[in-house]
């Protein structure tokens, strides 16, 4: 079929997944798991086999698939995939058919497949969307299915948590409606029809700087609720912990990220001037998440509310990369999005597992598992490990990427955050020390250790991560390209320029030395000139003088 | 008598002769059939002896498609030779008119398919409900027709007061006729209050007719005319009476909750339709040269009824009360789009209350649903745990409410999208941040209902329910279809509707 892209498949195949469990009956609940699975698992093909069609040099956006939608607005179903969207695609493509298979809903699978459905259709669909419109229904979008998740399926507090995160999220999003509205009117001046592409309303660029900078903070504002930043972070650990395993390693491993994503996407292409301005406050408020989640996460007696402050922590970390405004930072704000997605992900599916056996997620409960699940406990530490940041996971790429890129533009930013990776190894060894080191008794020891099932759904979590800490340079060499090109766009728009070292490290240091050098030289030089020319002067006004002295 | 015989003669007797206006009938088409069809329907009633409740239901839904199909012929007509005033100048056929026509008469048909199966249920005989129901439709098309102050009161009586009628209907009940006691005196009030702005209109301008206001407002200057903007001040009090407009609202939770649920239904969509058909005519095209007067006035009143309709539908526990505030709150949204005072705003208030029509006719249909023969399970409790009982109703009912609430890929979501961004464009930043937030507190009650029919652990209840059967007659069926299907294809291909208000506007 022609003009249909293979973007528009990817996004519209869950919904038809989702139409199609919608017409089988309840009972069947192993055809009804079984399309659910194909769907996503067609779509976790498809995002892959994307990023062996990606062309790596290039930092354009790639298989566009455009057509009018609204045209009284000029809104169009606009889709296109770069290196900053690209891997979270995959990500969301690989997390979604893990989670379906690694849990189990327990009841009314027929609703929980198809909102599970909907629910990647929206994330696709966000990460995609290059209309600003298209972008926000499906950023709304996914509220819902997630919202009937934590409060369909979830523990003791559900219809609270569930309440508590769409409330949050749709008060974020009202801002960045009216702000969006306001971009786009602006932008229509003169000729300028109304368009919602962001491409094009990047180029514009119409605003003036009062004006952008109260628009970014609307957009940011709804991106500061999703990611979440302190304040507006306190729906996160009351949804994390209330919601059912899958809806936890999405709303973590998929969801926030689409805050993060937001940013970047939106925050830094749309507001170049506004973004440079407000970058310090942001970069605050994101250090200040970065020690807070930590410090909360270290106090906790859940288990899962433990990992839940940690992405508190974690995605301080990506902001802080993403204002940092480096072309390192911001790489390493991106590869970190997945990273996290993967660890954060995989240690909710951990927790979920011991949580099946043992009905409980309090940490006091739980003691030495080691010695009844000693898989369990090798796959927990490979993760946790991850998330710590070791060298050689994934985890430690990305970080020390954002802490070199913040590092060389903003100093004590750095600094500060540099103490949020040892508070994560404090909060995360001293978790794994109080439930894994031991004796086990009662019934801690008599648990029985992962499955097959189990194993085989953590397999390929771990495999990327070790991957990704190893051999990260085919993904970087992806995401760089297009950071790049973002970022020379902040520098050509907000008045601003990067340090070189954020560029290339330190050869960047010495070229820039030696312009530098080269510079002071050139500068000698013409000061010798100059005063050799003024000795000169002297001297010729001295010989004329002498001579009509004559 | 003997003097217009003699003025007929052509006698000096220092009369001008009389001229009769020439009526063209085809100018007025649905409104005619509407109330032909209720007289009809009336005289069958007395000659025959055999009641049969279906057939005058049946009877009333193909009175509102034939006016259905003429409205539609009418907009082909328009749209091809332009539009026209009619019967001397105080009728206009125009995209507004006749956009109105057809929202009305699609509700004619909803509301009396809902009522057909509620009369029987709860065992009302007569054909009252379809007659009142239709003579109110035609006053609503008058009101959104109307070139001329007169007829638009004379249209909003005739609406209002077979309103007060049907919401008295089920006379059994005791809060039905309160109902009825209640909107009669408030409705009265507010007639009154809109009548005597029209005299003080009609005071400063010289005319009711407003081409001819529109022409004197245009020519003449007036820096400062108290009479003028009293009256301006005064119609707005009367339509903001008959949309539910705070400060004007206080009659709509107690009317709401006592009327009978499908008067209620028609209230809510075909009232509001009506009376904001005459609000935006009169203000878009006969006060425009005013809006540096009424646009903070309506900032003020928008914001009033947005935020106390999102508020105080929080704390109702009666589930008709709720849609009541919320009807406020969705009042309050098509005021944004008044507020705005363009192109956008007027396409963007045609499109709220096009979409809005559907989405609370069906959820009204779910309510009378629930509320069971005697009408009176609205306790919200009542639908604790309805997705295990009744799942297509449950979720019916879900996307109706989502949809009110502004959820992606339903018309609600554009509806509200239209008229924030008409006030965008209007730069009325902080009208549209408001709007915006008070949806978010409205979506909380939205999904209040959403976690007792999907959420809710109280397994007694639900055992105690499942003995009750909760049977979805047909006719209900099909207005609930209906109303979800409009409400959903049109959010994922919005395109006709959009197009078909903005033509409307283009057409005025």
């Amino acid at each position: 079929m022609e003009g249909l892209s293979v973007l528009t498949a990817i996004v519209l195949v869950p919904v038809i997944g989702a139409a199609v469990v919608a017409l089988i009956p309840r009972s069947r609940e192993d055809v009804i798991k079984a399309v659910g699975l194909t769907a996503a698992v067609l779509v976790g093909v498809a995002a892959i086999s994307l990023v062996f069609a990606f062309d790596a040099n290039s930092s354009e956006y790639q298989f566009v698939s455009e057509a009018s939608w609204i045209e009284e607005f000029g809104v169009s179903w606009l889709l296109g995939v770069d290196g900053i969207s690209l891997f979270l695609v995959v990500l969301t493509g690989i997390l979604f058919p893990i989670a379906l298979i690694g849990t189990d809903p327990h009841r009314d699978v027929k609703a929980y497949t198809a909102w599970m459905l909907v629910l990647e259709a929206g994330c696709l669909g966000s990460f995609l969307a290059l209309d600003l419109l298209l972008f926000f229904l499906f950023f709304e979008l996914t509220l819902l299915p997630m919202y009937f998740i934590i409060g369909g399926w979830g523990y003791e507090k559900r219809v609270y948590a569930s309440l508590k995160f769409f409330l949050f999220t749709l008060f974020g999003s009202a801002f960045m409606l009216v702000g969006m509205l306001a971009l786009v009117f602006l932008s229509a001046k003169g000729s300028d029809p109304l368009t919602f592409d962001i491409r094009e309303l990047a180029e514009r660029g119409a605003l003036a700087e009062d004006t952008a900078r109260w628009v970014f903070l609307a957009f940011t504002m709804a991106f500061a609720v999703k990611v979440p930043l302190f304040p507006v972070h306190t729906w996160l650990p009351d949804a994390h912990t209330q919601a059912p395993t899958a809806g936890s390693v999405i709303l973590a491993g998929v969801l926030l990220k689409l805050g993060t994503y937001g940013l970047v996407r939106f925050g830094l292409s749309l507001f170049p001037k506004a973004a440079v301005d407000l970058a310090p406050v942001l970069l605050t408020v994101a250090v200040i998440g970065i020690i807070y989640g930590a410090v909360c996460a270290t106090m906790q007696k859940d288990l899962k509310r433990l990992v839940a402050y940690s992405s508190v922590a974690h995605l301080g970390f990506i902001v802080l990369g993403t204002f940092a405004l480096t072309t390192q930072g911001l790489s390493g704000g991106v590869l970190q999005m997945v990273n996290h997605g993967l660890s954060t992900g995989a240690l909710f599916l951990l927790v979920g597992m011991i949580y099946e056996r043992r009905h409980t997620r309090e940490i006091a409960e739980l003691h030495g598992l080691q010695r009844s699940m000693p898989v369990m406990a090798v796959v927990f530490t490979v993760v946790m490990f991850s998330s710590i940041g070791l060298p050689g996971l994934n985890g430690f790429v990305g970080e020390f990427l954002i802490l070199i890129g913040t590092f060389v533009t903003r100093r004590w930013w750095a600094v500060v955050g540099t103490a949020g990776v040892i508070l994560a190894a404090l909060y995360l060894l001293w978790a794994y020390q109080r439930v894994f080191h031991g004796t086990p008794e009662g019934d801690n020891a008599k648990l029985t250790d992962m499955t097959l099932r189990e194993r085989a759904v953590m397999a390929p979590l771990l495999v990327l991560i070790v991957f990704l800490g190893i051999y990260p340079q085919p993904v970087l060499d992806r995401i760089n390209p297009s950071v790049e090109k973002l970022v020379e766009h902040v520098e050509a728009r907000g008045g601003y320029e990067q340090p070189a070292a954020a560029v290339n490290g330190a050869e960047g240091v010495r070229e820039e030395h030696e312009k530098k050098k080269a510079e002071k030289e050139e500068a000698k030089k013409e000061e010798t000139q100059r005063r050799l020319e003024e000795f000169k002067g002297a001297e010729d006004k001295a010989r004329e003088k002498a001579r009509s002295g004559e | 008598m003997s003097g217009l015989l003699v003025a007929q003669s052509g006698q000096p007797q220092g009369l001008p002769p009389l001229e009769l206006p020439n009526v063209e009938y085809s100018a007025m088409a649905p409104h005619l059939i509407l109330i032909g069809g209720a007289l009809v329907l009336l005289v069958w009633v007395a000659m025959m002896r055999r009641r049969a409740p279906w057939v005058w239901a049946a009877f009333t839904v193909v009175v509102g498609l034939a006016s259905l199909v003429a409205s539609w012929l009418m907009w082909l007509e328009v749209d091809r030779n332009g539009p026209r005033s009619a019967v001397a100048d105080s009728i206009l056929v125009d995209g507004y008119s006749i956009f109105f026509m057809v929202l009305v008469s699609a509700i004619v048909v909803l509301a009396a398919l809902m009522g057909e199966a509620y009369l029987r249920r709860e065992d009302v005989r007569g054909p009252e409900f379809y007659v009142l129901m239709l003579l109110s439709a035609s006053g609503a098309m008058f009101m959104a027709s109307a070139n001329d102050l007169v007829i638009t009161f004379l249209g909003l009586e005739i609406l209002s007061i077979a309103l007060y009628v049907l919401a008295g209907l089920d006379n059994r009940r005791m809060e039905s006729r309160e109902a009825a006691i209640k909107y009669f005196v408030l409705g009265a009030f507010s007639s009154a209050v809109f009548l005597y702005g029209v005299a003080l209109v009609y005071g400063a301008t010289g005319s009711t007719n407003l081409g001819e206001i529109t022409g004197y407002l245009q020519s003449t200057v007036t820096p400062s005319n108290g009479v003028l903007l009293a009256g301006v001040a005064l119609l707005l009090v009367g339509f903001g009476f008959k949309v539910a407009a705070v400060p004007f609202h206080a009659w709509t939770p107690d009317v709401y909750q006592g009327a009978p649920s499908p008067v209620t239904g028609f209230m809510a969509a075909g009232a509001k339709a009506a009376g904001f058909a005459g609000l935006l005519r009169v203000f878009f095209s006969t006060f425009d040269t005013l809006k540096l007067d009424w646009q903070p006035i309506v900032w003020v009143l928008a914001v009033a009824t947005l935020l106390v309709g999102s508020v105080l539908a929080i704390v109702q526990e009666d589930i008709k009360r709720v849609l009541a505030y919320s009807s406020i709150s969705h009042a309050g949204f098509v005021l944004i789009g008044l507020q705005a005072a363009n192109d956008k705003g007027l396409a963007g208030s045609l499109y709220y209350l096009l979409t809005y029509t559907f989405m609370v006719l069906g959820s009204f249909t779910v309510v009378t649903l629930v509320g069971r023969k005697g009408d009176a399970r609205h306790d919200l409790n009542a639908y604790r745990g309805l997705s295990a009982r009744r799942p297509a109703l449950a979720l019916a009912f879900t996307v109706l409410l989502l949809a009110q609430a502004g959820i992606p890929f339903t018309t609600g979501f554009l509806a509200k999208f239209y008229v924030i961004s008409a006030a965008v464009e209007g730069r009325s930043y902080s009208l549209a941040l408001i709007g915006m937030l008070s949806s978010v507190v409205a979506a909380f009650f939205y999904l209040r209902i959403t976690v007792l029919m999907y959420m809710s652990t109280d397994e007694e209840q639900a055992e105690e329910s499942r003995h009750e059967t909760l049977a979805i007659p047909r006719s209900m069926a099909v207005v609930l279809a209906v109303s979800v299907a409009i409400t959903v294809a049109f959010g994922l291909l919005p395109a006709p509707v959009i197009d078909f208000a903005r033509d409307a506007t283009t057409l005025l």
